[in-house]
């Protein structure tokens, strides 16, 4: 079948292959753009593994056709750590090291990009809230239990320090 | 594993798409959100030959309310549905039934109208179309024509479409006032495929008795089931927990899918009648509440 030339922006950068159409976006993303901290797990949708952002929503990356992403911005758990100091964790990250919220870590990216919009609500999401936005991922180490305290603390420490931060801009 | 090689076509326009569709009429298959479509794909339970992307067609999306009818465009993501402030308002069932449809990431690329034309017989969005009463409206080359989602769907994963036709839009009319609605499912998870479900609708007059009734069932069969006996009991007095239990009772009647499932006819049964006995009170005590803001709507003048 007949390959199409692609232009995928991720992370900010552009990333051009001729592919096959029937080529996934997550496959795209691990071998054209070399990129493997997104995985596989069901390939069918169900268990979350494969997520990433697709112009700041998370979509699942193995029911995306690569060519149907070509101009669009796709974000990955590479991209979380973008810009901050070396050796930083974004704050989910640093959350779910904290709160021992991974083990193998093979669901952990998937998480963390399904997550991450949480981070912008102004109020504090309910428990039942936090449990939905949970649902689309699964976990077969952790029980689930130290991944919502993760975000539960990556939520507050996020939420205080929006608050504190019109102090900091001091009026005259 | 991945999918079989096929041709990949993205037209820009309804009309190429629509050409495309009769060339390939019988190879062909429509990609629109691709959440039911690729997992089959991936697994190789379909293997088209040809395949129809119509994200990128112009005006084929869109949540629009014109002379109080609401018309949503098919290839409007269910999350655009989740966040209208208009669907909110104005047809509350789709707002509480899409906060069922799988999770997040998969509302984010999944259609409403991909959702309807797949007519997954656990699916939350063609039981609700149907409760409210929409029309499809489809297209092809041989011209346009609307159907009643009541004579829509057929039976699993079947509907009214022909080989060479594209649902284009829903349309939806407006609420009578004083109806509450309410819709509801069981899943062993949240997000799962459900076990059973409804959606329900009740219209009360301001003397608070019901006019209006509709009832659809979700998982009771491979089609949205309409339960009329079931709604013909709410229609009288004000409903009472002895008249929804007793229609309740009549709409489980009507549950056949169960066997060689996951749970078996006599679960369904038990689940969709205590559902559908939940849902007949959530949706009287709302449509009391439309009726009496309906009346508040219009305050008296105060002295001042």
């Amino acid at each position: 079948m007949e390959k199409r030339r692609v232009e995928i922006e991720i992370n900010g950068e552009v990333y051009t292959a001729e592919v096959e159409p029937r080529l996934l976006l997550s496959d795209f993303i691990r071998y054209e753009a070399g990129l493997t901290g997104t995985h596989v797990g069901c390939e069918h949708g169900v268990c979350g593994a494969c997520t990433v952002q697709l112009d700041g929503d998370p979509i699942r990356s193995c029911l995306l056709l690569a060519v149907q992403a070509a101009g669009r911005q796709v974000r990955t758990v590479e991209g979380l750590t973008q810009g901050l100091p070396e050796g930083e964790l974004h704050p989910l990250q640093q959350a779910f090291h904290e709160t021992h919220g991974l083990q193998c870590g093979y669901c952990t990216p998937g998480f963390l990009t399904a997550l991450e919009p949480l981070l912008l609500r102004e109020q504090m999401p309910s428990d039942e809230e936090i449990r939905e936005a949970l649902a689309g991922n699964l976990c077969r180490c952790t029980g689930y239990q130290n991944i919502f305290k993760a975000v539960k603390l990556a939520l507050r420490r996020v939420q205080s320090e929006r608050a504190a931060a019109p102090l900091q801009e001091g009026g005259d | 594993m991945k999918p079989a090689p096929f041709a990949y076509h993205d037209p820009r326009s309804l009309e190429d798409a629509l050409d495309l569709l009769a060339e390939h009429a019988e190879q062909g298959k429509i990609l629109a959100g691709g959440q039911s479509l690729l997992p089959l794909l991936n697994l190789r339970l379909a293997y088209p030959e040809h395949l129809i992307d119509i994200n990128r067609v112009a005006d084929l999306s869109g949540v629009r309310r014109r002379d109080g009818v609401l018309r949503i465009g098919a290839t409007t993501r269910q999350s655009t549905l989740e966040r209208s402030p208009l669907i909110a308002e104005g047809w509350p069932l789709l707002s509480e039934a899409i906060r069922y449809v799988a999770h997040p990431p998969i509302r984010n690329r999944g259609t409403v109208g991909g959702s309807v034309a797949h007519a997954d017989p656990t699916a939350e969005l063609p039981v609700a179309f149907t409760a409210l009463g929409a029309k499809a409206h489809v297209a092809s080359k041989r011209g346009r024509r609307v159907i009643d989602l009541a004579d829509f769907f057929i039976t699993h994963l079947t509907t009214a479409l022909a080989e060479d036709e594209l649902l284009v839009e829903l349309e939806v009319p407006p609420l009578a006032p004083g109806t509450g609605h309410c819709f509801t499912e069981f899943a062993r998870r949240h997000g799962d495929f459900a076990l059973g479900g409804v959606a329900t609708l009740v219209t009360v007059d301001p003397e608070g008795a019901c006019s209006r009734a509709v009832i659809v069932l979700l998982g009771a069969g491979p089609t949205p089931v309409r339960a009329e006996q079931a709604e013909a009991e709410l229609i009288g007095p004000q409903i009472d927990s002895k008249r929804a239990a007793s229609a309740a009772r009549l709409a489980a009647e009507l549950v056949e899918a169960g066997e060689g499932s996951e749970v078996s006819k006599t679960y369904r049964k038990k689940l969709i009648g205590s559902l559908t006995r939940q849902a007949i009170e959530t949706a009287a005590a709302r449509s009391r509440e439309e009726s009496a803001a309906a009346i508040g709507q219009t305050p008296a003048p105060r002295e001042s």
